[in-house]
């Protein structure tokens, strides 16, 4: 099978842009990626890409040049942009094409997302004002916190963290640190997660540029190679966002499984990780996803974050970039930037936010309605 | 005023309101609401059960905001927060529900629950719109 590099990177900046649809984002995005990559437009020979709320990825083209390349687009909730790298590098590993491009690009409303499970006199679920995924997020670390012992101040930590590595990144949507006690004494949203642990819908983009890896050099000299891309969806039993009810067996959720077939196919495990983007929509779902990819053992988290271990300068530097909370969540873009940041950090190019020691393994993870979980693993 | 359930066919209102699922007859799988093929074993032989109105608390939160409108139908000019929560129906499966509790202090995993019904609105002709939630048991023996 062939090998996959990833030879170039382009980002619009994430937060609030106004006067720039999402579609526009993903437009500068893909300019950015291709240059990254020392190729134009018309030589990218084929583009998967997709939004949640902002639009149809494929109708760019008539932004960046009518090439007639193959532009197919990609609906998979929050998995969109983990769905969009997974396909583009089965069309090179395929041997169809040579080079292309992976794309994501959102823009949502302010505010928690509006969801609707129904058509009209028929949502019931969200006219009872339970369609909100925050519930979700809290009751899970709620129930997590209280049976392995994960403290209010840890939730806070890890927010804190966020903010602190957010202020290190020029893109990110929140760039000014928070301290622990600022994020305690913000209003409790949905207990117990407090305002300031929340992530919240955002704007903006990112493109990767894909290539056969035995010709990564053409583009760069300093290629990061796909080790793993995989998406799984949820099985019975597992405890999943929107959920109108749920079984009494428990299973694990998409994400061990996702993350278990990712070690399994990239033959990496969880101790060669040195940097982890791992989807924290809130600062419990960092600590819980720490264990369902295999970080640490169910509980570990109180200890391990109390030490730094997840800090820039720790064993495990964990969403190095500000991940969701400092970035926001442009759902089709989210998993994508998780992937940006991790091939800045592989090539030593994340500045003042760079994880010492020559990092050579980076992992990425999402999670997201319903119940769905992408994780990629990329070495230099 | 007459009460009318949020949706037909997830909600039966009588003296004793219940939640409406299916069960399995292959495997013995609830859902809820109803649907036609268990997600368990893929068998499509689903029946039409009342599941049961006591239960046991899972996990919980407490909303504290207000849901977006549309699509929520509550008040939210004069929102008050309200619980969530899941409950471990015996033998049936945990259903998600609002919960008349919303005090953290007063709401832990194990706690005895029943179901009850909770107003949303008024529709147009006149008919109060309820939905189903679950309150602490110990609070009805209390009041
Ligand atoms: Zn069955």
């Amino acid at each position: 099978m062939t090998d996959v590099a990833i030879v170039g990177i382009g980002m619009h900046e994430f937060g609030r842009t106004e006067d720039v649809s999402g579609l526009q984002q993903g437009v500068v995005a893909v300019r950015r990626a291709v240059a990254d990559a020392g190729i134009g437009w018309e030589d990218v020979q084929f583009a998967y890409g997709g939004s949640m709320a902002a639009g149809a990825a494929d109708t760019m083209v008539s932004h960046l040049g009518l090439t007639g390349l193959q532009f197919i687009n990609v609906a998979n909730g929050c998995a969109t942009g983990g769905s969009a790298l997974f396909t583009a590098a089965n069309a090179i590993q395929a041997g169809a094409y040579d080079v292309g491009i992976a794309v994501g690009f959102d823009k949502h409303e302010r505010g928690a997302f509006r969801v609707r499970t129904g058509s009209r006199g028929k949502d019931w679920y969200g006219a009872s004002g339970l369609a909100l995924t925050t519930q979700f997020f809290a009751m899970k670390i709620n129930r997590y916190a209280e049976r392995y012992g994960i403290t209010p101040r840890t939730l806070a930590r890890v927010a804190a963290k966020a903010y602190r590595n957010g202020a290190e990144n020029p893109m990110a949507w929140r760039r000014k640190p928070l301290s622990e006690d600022e994020i305690l004494a913000s209003p409790m949203l949905s207990y117990p997660l407090t305002h300031y642990m929340f992530c919240s819908p955002g704007e903006g983009g990112v493109a990767l540029v894909l290539c056969r890896a035995d010709q990564a050099h053409r583009y760069t000299a300093t290629p990061t190679y796909l080790r793993a891309a995989v998406v799984r969806s949820r099985r019975f039993g597992s405890f999943e966002v929107l959920s109108p009810w749920i079984a009494l067996e428990d299973a694990p959720g998409p994400t061990v499984d996702a993350s278990r077939a990712a070690y399994e196919m990239a033959g990496i495990g969880p101790d060669d990780v040195d940097v982890a983007q791992l989807q924290d929509t809130e600062a419990g779902a960092e600590v819980m996803h720490m264990a369902e990819n295999g970080f640490c053992e169910d509980g570990e988290q109180e200890r391990m974050i109390a030490e730094g271990e997840t800090e820039i300068s720790g064993r495990l530097p964990v969403n190095t970039d500000g991940g969701c909370i400092a970035n926001g969540e442009p759902i089709g873009a989210s998993g994508l930037r998780q992937v940006y940041e991790n091939v800045l950090q592989l090539r030593g190019d994340a500045g003042t936010r760079q994880v010492p020691g020559d990092p050579r393994v980076a992992y990425t993870h999402v999670y997201g309605a319903p119940g769905i979980s992408a994780v990629t693993i990329l070495s230099r | 005023m007459a009460q009318v359930p949020v949706v037909e066919d997830i909600l039966e209102l009588s003296d004793e309101p219940h939640l409406v699922g299916s069960r399995c007859r292959s495997c013995g799988t609830h859902v809820f609401p109803r649907q036609d093929g268990c997600p368990r074993c893929t068998a499509t032989d689903m029946e039409r059960v009342a599941l049961a109105r006591r239960g046991t608390l899972w996990t919980w939160t407490v909303q504290g905001f207000a849901p977006k409108a549309p699509p929520y139908l509550g008040d939210t000019e004069h929102f008050e927060p309200f619980g969530v929560g899941y409950v471990e129906l015996p033998h049936e499966l945990k259903v998600e529900a609002r919960l008349t509790e919303a005090d953290p202090e007063r709401l832990h995993v194990g706690m005895e629950m029943e179901l009850v019904l909770v107003p949303l609105s008024t529709d147009d002709d006149g008919n109060e719109i309820v939905t189903f939630g679950f309150q602490p048991v110990e609070e009805e023996r209390s009041s």
